[in-house]
């Protein structure tokens, strides 16, 4: 895969204009994402509404793979039950760590029910990228254990 | 400039992605030659003992290569003996070693440590972790906007509460020469002791102890084409004999009785446990290489290199480098960053051209801040670079311009 292919259009753009940047009034929680080795970190604030995720806000600093999935994520979680929003979750971890067959998940297109978030995938073929993805989701992860 | 060495350093000849590779990381840690290679593999099959106990002719083979190392590094800055070398793991543990050996036993409430702006993790947080214990406090001497230790107020902030002044003598993430000499002549008014970090200096300098004045010197084997797992802290012998072991176990011993031991002499009450014997006998064969070529020789390759490369960086429309202009005052270390390009990104672009660069904070978070960046991208030089590994590195960030779409 070349490096073309891994900076899409799409990542570039959220990179560059982050769609839900700031923080959530009236939050429900806030939660820290850092990367200490790259020194990446980020807030996701979350307000619920009964099941759902009403608001959820990002603010931090990072490269474009971990700014671009942070904007993404805030995207597609709002207005979502927190048990789709675990279900997402559960589907992005899969599309990062895709294995052939992996149960569920079309393995040409694991990322296919993820909308914009499967311009993503391509960062699965650099490994050493991979938890600069991952970091606004383990701080999701993190905000839902808190619930 | 050095008549090109690459020849000497087998992992040169591999392939990064597909490209041959450009080795731009030296500052994180250099590639080894064949000679260094050779003496940790020659001592693993001819000679391979433990040192200081054995009775019989390999060990005794083990020893004397051991300690010829430390001979070769004692000579390699000057040092008055050889016994003012102590091996440690790396930098990290020399400066811990002289923490927990003297701060933590001479320093009290209301005392001071003193430290330079452009620190590394590794001269700060054992520091840090010395206040928690004895109640002192930590003072920093400021940056200026030239990337430089802003001195001015030297007289004022080292005082007769400053017992530690620690001080790079070069650092890792701007290339800045540190303000070693002031600090030494700021300090000495008080009575305080000057640790050097000579983590990065030591590698591209000449170095010379007796005139450098420090109290304590720390640098690595593995900056400076050494292997990781070793390197050495250099102290005055005065300063050294006062110095309590961090470290307790066999071989820094005299004698153990059930309650109470006494201290073998220095270095080797310093030395507990087992050393990295393979390693510092690769650290002597670093150094001979490096003695070979002359430091005068790879500080001036360097210049040379590190002019050649900040011109050219100024080619690039929005690339900014953090860290002097002026090639007498810096080392072989370029940070720069280019428009909104994150340092990982262009990392990565640079990556898939066999091109390796370090991204990130480098270990100086505090520095960081100071010159108000989360990141920087990193270059760096070093004996076996070339002019044309720096037109590498330009076309690369062309190239990462393209992909992000930078005009």
């Amino acid at each position: 895969m070349s490096v073309e292919e891994l900076y899409r259009e799409v990542i570039l753009d959220h990179y560059r204009k982050p769609r839900h940047s700031g923080e959530v009034a009236d939050a429900d929680v806030t939660v820290e994402g850092v990367n200490p080795s790259c020194g990446d970190e980020l807030f996701l604030s979350l307000r619920y509404e009964g099941d759902t995720v009403a608001d959820a806000a990002i603010t931090g600093s990072g490269c474009s793979i971990s700014q671009a999935s942070a904007s993404m994520m805030t995207d597609a979680i709002i207005g979502k039950t927190v048990a789709e929003v675990d279900e997402l979750l559960g589907v992005f971890k899969k599309m990062m760590t895709i294995t052939e067959g992996d149960a569920g998940l079309d393995p040409d297109r694991p990322g296919a029910v993820l909308g914009d978030i499967e311009a993503l995938q391509g960062v699965s073929k650099f490994p050493v990228r991979i938890k600069c993805a991952d970091l606004a989701w383990t701080a999701l992860e993190d905000a839902l254990s808190q619930r | 400039m050095i008549e090109s060495c690459k020849a000497d350093f087998p992992i040169l000849d591999t392939k990064m992605n597909g490209h041959p590779l450009v080795y731009l990381d030296s500052a994180a840690t250099t590639q080894k030659p064949v000679q260094v290679l050779d003496a940790m593999d020659d001592f693993y099959r001819t000679a391979n003992a433990n040192v200081h106990r054995g009775a019989y002719a390999i060990a005794a083979d083990a020893t004397d290569r051991f300690e010829a190392a430390r001979a070769k590094i004692a000579t390699f800055v000057n040092a008055g003996s050889p016994n003012e070398v102590v091996f440690q793991r790396g930098t990290t543990s020399a400066i811990n070693t002289i923490a927990y050996g003297w701060g933590l036993y001479r320093l009290k409430e209301g005392d001071s440590i003193v430290l330079t702006g452009m620190e590394h993790h590794a001269n700060i947080v054992p520091w840090q972790l010395i206040c928690k214990f004895t109640g002192a406090q930590l003072r920093y001497l400021p940056m200026a906007d030239d990337f430089t230790v802003d001195t001015s107020d030297i007289e004022s902030t080292i005082d007769e509460t400053t017992k530690i002044v620690g001080c790079s003598a070069m650092s890792n993430v701007l290339g800045t020469i540190g303000p070693v000499a002031e600090v030494v002549e700021a300090a000495k008014a008080f009575g305080a002791i000057v640790v050097a970090d000579g983590a990065q200096s030591v590698p591209h300098m000449p170095t010379d102890v007796q005139e450098l004045g420090v109290d304590f010197l720390a640098f690595g084997a593995h900056k400076m084409l050494g292997p990781t797992g070793v390197g050495a802290l250099w102290g005055r012998p005065d300063r050294l004999e006062e110095m309590e072991p961090a470290e307790g176990g066999g071989e820094m011993i005299r004698d153990v009785k059930l309650y109470e031991s006494r201290w073998a002499s220095v270095p080797h009450k310093f030395e507990a446990g087992t050393p990295a014997i393979a390693e510092a006998i690769g650290f002597g064969a670093a150094v001979d290489y490096l003695s070979d070529l002359g430091m005068e020789a790879v500080r001036d390759h360097e210049i040379e290199l590190t002019r050649y490369a900040l011109d050219r960086l100024k080619e690039i429309p929005e690339l900014k480098v953090y860290g002097p202009d002026d090639t007498a005052k810096r080392g072989g270390a370029v940070s720069f960053t280019l428009s909104d390009i994150h340092p990982h990104d262009m990392a990565t672009i640079l990556d898939e051209l066999g091109i390796a660069v370090r991204a990130g904070h480098h270990c100086a978070k505090p520095l960081m801040e100071t010159i108000g960046v989360p990141a920087t991208a990193r270059a760096s030089f070093y004996v076996y670079n070339t002019a044309a590994d720096v037109d590498s590195l330009v076309n690369g960030l062309h190239k990462a311009r393209e992909v992000f779409g930078v005009s």
